[in-house]
C-alpha cells in the first residue's frame, strides 16, 4: 500500500474527470444524481472494461486452450495476456504463479484444501484474525471440521488495529498457516502484512493474505511482503464479476494437488490413469471465465494507467475528509479508526439503525451499504448489529462525502 | 423529503423510541425467534395463549425502526384476538406492505397498522416489516427454530 513513486499530483479537477470514464455515474437515483459509496462491495466499471467485454464477445470469442482457429488462437492469446497483467500488478515473478478463480472466496477454498487440508492433522491449528471477511473465515472452518484441527483468532484493539503481540503468540508450534486480510472491508485497517508475514516465516509458517480491499488502493508488492498465497477479486478492481486471481509461490503450486477435476486441467486422460497439466492450469478446470479475466486485463491496464500511488494518495485525501466531515457530525460514531487505514469508513449512528440510515440515504441518491457486511464476529467485537459503510474509489470526491452529509443530517432530521 | 416521511410516519418513530410490550412474559405459553441475517435484526416474540386466544404478547431484540415499529404495532393489535382473527389480520398486514397487485386489505380491520403501508414503496424493506410477523406465526405454532427472512 506505498504510496511512494513518482510525484505527479493530480488536482482535484483532474480526479474529477475521472468520472466521465464511469457510463453509470450519469444514472440518476430517485430524481438526484447518483453517489456511488459501495466500492468495498463491489466497483463500478469503467468504458473501457465494457467496451473490451463486448468487442471479444464480438470478436474474438471462442475457448481457450483448444481449437486451432484464429478466433482460439486469439482468445487463448488474450486470456493468457490477463494472467501477465495480474502479475504485473501484483509484483509476482512468473505468470505460472497466477490461478484465475471466480473470485478471492474461490481462491481461499482453493488454499484450504488443496495445500493446507493435506497437512493437517487433529490439535494443528490455523491462525486468521478478528477482522476477517466471513470468507476468510467460513473455509478454514471447514478445514478444522475436516481434520480436527483449531482455528486461532488474533485479537484486535478498539481502534480496529491487529494486536500483533498476541498474533505472534499465538503463532505456536501447532499452527500449520496463517491467513489474514491486508485492508479490513469494515474497518479499513491495514494490516502490517509484511510484519505478520515475516512472522508466521520465522515459524515456519506459510501465509495467505486476502487483499480483496487492498489491491485497488494501491501498489502491492508481493516481492516485498513475501506472501506464499495472495488472493484478490476483479468486481472490486473495476472489473467484471465472476474472475479472481490466486497468486501462489510457484513451489508451493507444484505441490499442490487439483483442487477440481475436469477438461482444460489435463494433459492426457485415459481410464487407467490421467496427468494433470502443470500449474496453474492444473487449478483451472472446466472453460474458465475467459471474458472476465480479459475484462480484468483491461481494468489492470485502466488502473496502472491511472498509476496506483496517484489513486492512493488521491483516495487517502478524500478519506481523511470523509472521516473529518462525518467526526464532525452529531450523534455519529465512527468505527475504525486505525492510523493506517484505507478506502472503508464505518460508522454507527445513535438516532438510527443502519438500514434506517441506507434508506433515507438512497432516496439522496448515495449508495452506501448497511449491514454486518460478512464479517458477523467483528460487529459483536464492537457490540453492534450492523453498521453503515461508506467505501470509494478513483472517482470519489470531496463532494461525496458533502452529499453523504447531507443526508445523514436528514436521519437526525427524521429520527431526532 | 415527503415520500421519506410516508415510510417514518410518526407513529412509527414514535413506536420504534417507545416500544410497546417490550420484554420477555414471566409464563409464556411458547415464544420464537426471528432473524434477519442480512440486517441483523433479531427479535424474540413470546405469546401466552388460553386455547385459541391469545392472552398476552411480548416481544425483546433490536432492529431497525421499520421491524421494531411493526413488531410494537402487532403485539398492540392481535393481544386478546383468537388465533383465527390474527391469521386473517397477517395476511391483509402482508397484502398492505407488499401491495400485490389486485390483493385486497380490509383498512378497517387493519386499524392503527395502515401506517406501515408506506413500506410497499420501499421492497428491500418488506422484510424488516414483516419479520415480527413471522416470528409471531412460529411462536404460535411453538416452533422453536429461529426462523429467518431468508
Amino acid at each position: 500500500m506505498s504510496t511512494a513513486g513518482i510525484d505527479s499530483r493530480r488536482s482535484a479537477v483532474w480526479w474529477q474527470r475521472i468520472r466521465k470514464d464511469f457510463p453509470i455515474l450519469d444514472r440518476r437515483i430517485h430524481g438526484k444524481p447518483l453517489t456511488y459509496l459501495d466500492s468495498a462491495s463491489t466497483s463500478q466499471k469503467p468504458r473501457c472494461v465494457l467496451e473490451t467485454l463486448q468487442r471479444y464477445y464480438e470478436r474474438s470469442n471462442a475457448n481457450v486452450h483448444r481449437a486451432i482457429h484464429l478466433l482460439a488462437e486469439e482468445a487463448t492469446f488474450e486470456y493468457e495476456k490477463a494472467r501477465g497483467k495480474v502479475k504485473r500488478l501484483l509484483g509476482a515473478d512468473d505468470p505460472r504463479e497466477i490461478v484465475f478463480t471466480s473470485g478471492t472466496t474461490a481462491a481461499i477454498n482453493l488454499v484450504a484444501q488443496s495445500y493446507v487440508r493435506p497437512m493437517l492433522q487433529e490439535g494443528d491449528e490455523i491462525l486468521i484474525t478478528h477482522m476477517e471477511h466471513h470468507s476468510n473465515i467460513v473455509p478454514w472452518q471447514m478445514v478444522c471440521e475436516q481434520t480436527g484441527a483449531r482455528l486461532r483468532v488474533a485479537p484486535i484493539d478498539d481502534r480496529g488495529v491487529l494486536d500483533l503481540d498476541e498474533f505472534q503468540r499465538l503463532l505456536g508450534p501447532r499452527t500449520r498457516f496463517a491467513s489474514f486480510t491486508h485492508v479490513s472491508n469494515v474497518l479499513g485497517t491495514v494490516n502490517p502484512v509484511r510484519e505478520m508475514t515475516d512472522l508466521a516465516h520465522r515459524n515456519e509458517v506459510r501465509v495467505l493474505i486476502d487483499g480483496a480491499q487492498a489491491v485497488q488502493h494501491g501498489a502491492v508488492d508481493l516481492a516485498e511482503i513475501g506472501a506464499d498465497f495472495y488472493a484478490f477479486s476483479g468486481h472490486k478492481l473495476y472489473g467484471p464479476t465472476g474472475i479472481g486471481a490466486l497468486y501462489a509461490r510457484g513451489d508451493l503450486l507444484h505441490q499442490m494437488p487439483p483442487w477440481q477435476g475436469g477438461g482444460e486441467m489435463i494433459e492426457s486422460v485415459s481410464f487407467e490413469k490421467t496427468v494433470y497439466h502443470a500449474p496453474p492450469h492444473k487449478f483451472e478446470a472446466g472453460t474458465p471465465n475467459i471474458a472476465g479475466a480479459i475484462g480484468l486485463g483491461a481494468a489492470i491496464d485502466y488502473l496502472l494507467e491511472l498509476g496506483l500511488a496517484d489513486v492512493a494518495r488521491h483516495e487517502a485525501e478524500v478519506l481523511e475528509y470523509g472521516m473529518q466531515v462525518l467526526s464532525e457530525l452529531e450523534g455519529v460514531r465512527l468505527i475504525g479508526t486505525a492510523p493506517e487505514k484505507a478506502s472503508v469508513i464505518s460508522f454507527a449512528m445513535e438516532a438510527a439503525h443502519p438500514h434506517d440510515v441506507a434508506t433515507i440515504l438512497d432516496r439522496e441518491g448515495v449508495a452506501a451499504r448497511a449491514g454486518h457486511h460478512c464479517a458477523q464476529p467483528l460487529m459483536e467485537r464492537f457490540g453492534l448489529p450492523a453498521t453503515t459503510r461508506a467505501s470509494l474509489a478513483v472517482f470519489n470526491t470531496r463532494e461525496d462525502f458533502d452529499r453523504l452529509a447531507g443526508g445523514l443530517r436528514k436521519v437526525n432530521e427524521i429520527f431526532g | 423529503m415527503s415520500d421519506l416521511r410516508d415510510l417514518y410516519q410518526e407513529v412509527i418513530l414514535d413506536h420504534n423510541k417507545h416500544p410497546r410490550n417490550f420484554g420477555a412474559l414471566e409464563q409464556p405459553t411458547s415464544s420464537a425467534e426471528g432473524y434477519n441475517p442480512i440486517c441483523g435484526d433479531h427479535f424474540r416474540v413470546s405469546v401466552e395463549l388460553d386455547g385459541d386466544t391469545l392472552r398476552d404478547v411480548r416481544f425483546e431484540g433490536s432492529g431497525c425502526a421499520i421491524s421494531t415499529a411493526s413488531a410494537s404495532l402487532m403485539t398492540d393489535a392481535i393481544k386478546g384476538k383468537t388465533l383465527r382473527e390474527i391469521k386473517t389480520l397477517h395476511s391483509d398486514f402482508q397484502k398492505l406492505v407488499t401491495a400485490e397487485p389486485g390483493a385486497e386489505h380490509d383498512p378497517a380491520r387493519l386499524g392503527k397498522l395502515v401506517v406501515m403501508g408506506g413500506v410497499c414503496e420501499y421492497p428491500m424493506r418488506v422484510k424488516c416489516a414483516t419479520l415480527a410477523w413471522h416470528t409471531l406465526k412460529a411462536a404460535a405454532r411453538a416452533e422453536t427454530k429461529t426462523v429467518t427472512t431468508e
